[in-house]
């Protein structure tokens, strides 16, 4: 660490904004901050994005990533017809991904909405992780999910019912509507006490995942803004999108977001996690966020606890091409399980 | 091992199917060269690939009237449309066998396998895509009605893009009606003839193009002949005036494509990330075999520790080695002489007082390699700030004002191109404006378009290759339309630089 790293490490999160904004997180400062932060070419976002796409990962490589991408999963159901049987059978999925291989590894997480989290540990019993990186942990969506169109203390109170249900997660959304009228103030004011919601009885947090929903955001340097504010105010990863709509997770957003906590690490030290979310459904796909996380802010940061993808269907594609890198050809999708 | 040693992803060379030797391709046909064979080698490897014949001047003569007789009796009577058939066809053969060119031209050349696969041949099959659309359009090219075809030309192109400045010279020549005898570089001649076959898949008529191998004496002859109408080379400074100086008093048409010393400007105010990855592509794309290479990086100052730090962890990213495993980024230099030079550079430029930094990597034991290198604490009277190194090697200078930038950027004897990174709009107008370069990028580097024109100020050429400029230059007026009218609107010709940004096609027609 560099000495002004280590000055900043010895604040908290609130004394550590107020000292790189120089000031309250008021709209006027956090605006001159954020919009002080270097813009992004569009077109060599993408270009970027795309070259780290183009790297070929095969064999032993390939093997690896895709173990690698099954213990980064969030496995995750947010339907209005979700059901307490659905989430029992997510959670099965979760622990037992291959039923005829047991070196397959487990997920990272399962991502319910706040009323079936206690459901969700129920169901996982012993093999909840609890925070830890042994065994699956229980995530929830919170904060009026997916719009965040709803008073404050509806969404506080959403996040405590979850957080009291046992998650150790709380994805929440940001309200884009104040971030893009430049009430970053409001943004950053809710993110904490969202994260002052998330504190448990025993003084312990659960985890917090902030959700920009990017393709509401729309340019670049929105979401490379919203990065950097919703780091400031505290927040443990940031999140893509909801899944709710389209475009959900791309590469050259991850990518940006990425590049994000990389230039946090190197200003305070601290690591930040990334969760690209929503419409990553193929094993290809996936390896190339692998491979743009390895080579953007290093392969420290492929960890559960740093990286996840939020995703449905992936986990199967990714469970078949793990059969076939075993056996030498392609099953198929009665191969797998469906959850 | 960790994951970013990414296991090894051959592109398979199956797809290839060489021959062990050569011949000249003369009159549509391969026949053997009277001078010595010689071998091309693998850069990478140092073996050998295949054996290519040498032009002497008397093969050059046999080519150079294969090329007149096929203009006499063939191209120059063919219509528009009908050349274009011919090239729109040799473009899809090119799109056919992409693979395999592009395999052919990383063995002969050194450079990835991704660059080859997704820059080099996409670009080639572009380029006569383009100009097969221009075949029966000459009337808009910008030297008036019905212009004329210009007769043989004579071309010699370098090694650093083999099949690409193949295709900028042959598409545009043939798509104005004129007949081609082509000297590739001694050391990449293989594509050139892997695209001789393509030649005759299409069934070109014979003689409408020839290939010479052989070394420096083959292409003096060529460019000496009495016979050709016109010589293009692309190549060096040094040989360029060579060159000019054969010519000279005759009445051949000139074209040159010649060194550069770009310089890659970077404000405190640019998309740094991005800038970091254009620095990158600018100075590392190919070896630095480039010849608009952005070789001198000028950073304001306020900025360039930070940049220099983002540089050098981009830099540790980069995998440097077998060029055909596709997730190669740097390649083999491409000739044990090259290597030699740009030893010897980075030598003078530690003894002027750069100081020097490559990320660690290790070099493969045999082959030619450099490791990507840059150098901080240049001035403007370094060695390396000013001399083309044509190799993976960046000087770093800094500016304060943008006065500052734009006279550091001029201050070169060379003016083929230049980048500018800003989030301002007006600033890059404005700077482009005052930088003598023939081409300036904006936020990128290194983009090339067979729609935009390609040319240099100063001791970087003269003439343009690329879109309806580089077409002009492959054709004359008609004949009996004074030159006088069209003199009184072109810029005056004694200036280069001050016309090399007006329409070149207007001083073309003053020729």
């Amino acid at each position: 660490m560099t000495s002004s790293q280590l000055a900043m490490a010895r604040l908290n999160t609130g004394e550590r904004a107020l000292a790189l904004l120089g000031g309250e997180a008021t709209d006027a400062n956090l605006r001159r901050y954020l919009h002080g932060i270097p813009g992004i070419d569009a077109v060599g976002l993408e270009q970027r994005a795309a070259d780290l796409g183009s790297r070929s990962v095969k064999t032993s490589s390939k093997k690896w990533a895709l173990d690698k991408i099954i213990s980064l999963i969030d496995l995750t159901t947010l339907e209005g017809a979700d059901t307490p049987g659905k989430v029992r059978s997510l959670v099965g999925k979760a622990l037992t991904p291959d039923p005829g291989d047991p070196a397959c590894p487990r997920v990272a997480a399962v991502c319910v909405y706040g009323d079936l989290v206690p459901i969700a540990v129920e169901a996982l019993g012993s093999a909840h992780a609890a925070g830890t990186d042994t065994g699956v942990n229980v995530a929830a969506v919170a904060t009026a999910f997916p719009s965040g169109r709803a008073s404050l203390a509806v969404k506080l109170a959403d996040v405590g019912d979850a957080v009291a249900g046992g998650a150790d997660e709380i994805d929440m959304v940001i309200d884009r509507g104040a971030f893009l009228s430049g009430r970053f103030g409001q943004v950053y004011d809710e993110i904490v006490a969202v994260k002052e919601a998330c504190k448990r009885a025993d003084g312990s947090f659960a985890h917090l995942k902030v959700i920009l929903e990017t393709g509401e955001l729309n340019t670049y340097d929105n979401v490379r803004r919203a990065s950097w504010l919703a780091i400031l105010a505290g927040g443990d990863f940031i999140k893509t999108s909801t899944g709710k709509m389209v475009p959900a997770a791309t590469l050259p957003v991850t990518l940006s977001m990425l590049e994000v906590v990389r230039d946090w690490k190197r200003l305070t030290g601290a690591r930040v996690g990334v969760k690209p979310a929503g419409g990553i459904r193929t094993s290809k796909d996936a390896i190339k966020y692998v491979v743009t996380v390895a080579e953007t802010v290093g392969e420290e940061w492929l960890t559960p606890s740093l990286f996840r993808f939020g995703a449905s269907s992936l986990l199967n594609d990714v469970l078949m091409q793990r059969q076939k890198m075993t056996t030498g050809h392609y099953s198929g999708p009665d191969y797998v399980t469906i959850d | 091992m960790t994951f970013l040693d990414y296991a090894p992803a051959p592109e398979s060379q199956a797809v290839l199917h060489l021959r062990p030797d050569y011949g000249l391709f003369i009159n549509g046909d391969f026949v053997p060269g009277r001078g010595v064979p010689f071998q091309t080698i693998n850069p990478a490897t140092e073996k050998p690939i295949a054996m290519i014949a040498h032009a002497n001047t008397a093969d050059v003569d046999t080519a150079v009237a294969a090329a007149r007789r096929a203009y006499d009796r063939t191209w120059s009577k063919l219509s528009g449309s009908d050349r274009g058939k011919y090239l729109f066809r040799i473009a899809r053969l090119v799109q056919e066998r992409a693979r395999e060119l592009a395999v052919a031209e990383t063995l002969d050349n050194g450079k990835p396998i991704k660059e080859s696969r997704d820059v080099d041949v996409p670009l080639v099959a572009a380029w006569f895509f383009y100009y097969a659309g221009w075949a029966d359009k000459l009337d808009h090219a910008g030297v008036g009605p019905t212009p004329s075809s210009r007769g043989v030309a004579a071309q010699v192109i370098p090694w650093n893009f083999p099949l690409l400045m193949l295709a900028w010279k042959i598409a545009p020549a043939l798509a104005a009606g004129n007949t081609v005898v082509l000297k590739p570089a001694e050391t990449t001649s293989l594509t050139a003839l892997l695209f001789a076959e393509i030649l005759q898949q299409a069934d070109l008529p014979a003689g409408v193009v020839n290939i010479v191998t052989g070394g420096r004496e083959t292409g003096q002859a060529l460019v000496g002949h009495p016979d050709v109408n016109l010589v293009a080379f692309t190549g060096s400074t040094g040989a360029g005036r060579a060159i000019a100086r054969s010519v000279a008093g005759t009445d051949k048409k000139v074209i040159l494509e010649l060194g550069g010393k770009a310089a890659n400007i970077v404000f405190d105010d640019a998309p740094i990330d991005q800038a970091v990855e254009g620095i990158v592509n600018g100075i590392f794309f190919n070896q630095g075999h480039v010849c608009c290479a952005g070789s001198r990086l000028l950073v304001q100052e306020s900025i360039h520790d930070e940049v220099i730090d983002r540089l050098k962890q981009r830099l540790s990213t980069l995998r440097l080695g077998d060029p055909l495993d596709k997730n190669t980024d740097i390649g083999a230099i491409n000739s044990a002489d090259q290597l030699r030079r740009i030893r010897e550079l980075t030598a003078i430029g530690e003894q002027e007082g750069g100081e020097r930094w490559s990320p660690a990597c290790v070099l493969p034991d045999s082959g030619f390699w450099f490791a990507p290198t840059i150098f901080t604490n240049v001035s403007t009277s370094h060695r390396i700030a000013r001399e083309e190194v044509f190799g993976p090697v960046l000087s770093v200078l800094t500016f304060r004002t943008p006065a500052e930038a734009i006279a550091k950027a001029n201050n070169t004897p060379y003016g083929l191109s230049a980048g500018i990174w800003t989030e301002k709009g007006s600033r890059i107008l404005a700077v482009a404006d005052k930088l003598r370069a023939g081409v300036i990028w904006a936020n990128t580097f290194n983009r090339f378009d067979p729609a935009s024109p390609f040319g240099g100020y100063k001791e970087s050429g003269y003439g343009r290759e690329g879109g309806r400029h580089g077409l002009a230059s492959y054709l004359k007026p008609a004949a009996g339309r004074s030159a006088a009218r069209t003199v009184a609107t072109a810029p005056a010709e004694s200036s280069p630089e001050l016309d090399a940004k007006a329409p070149v096609s207007r001083k073309k027609a003053a020729k």
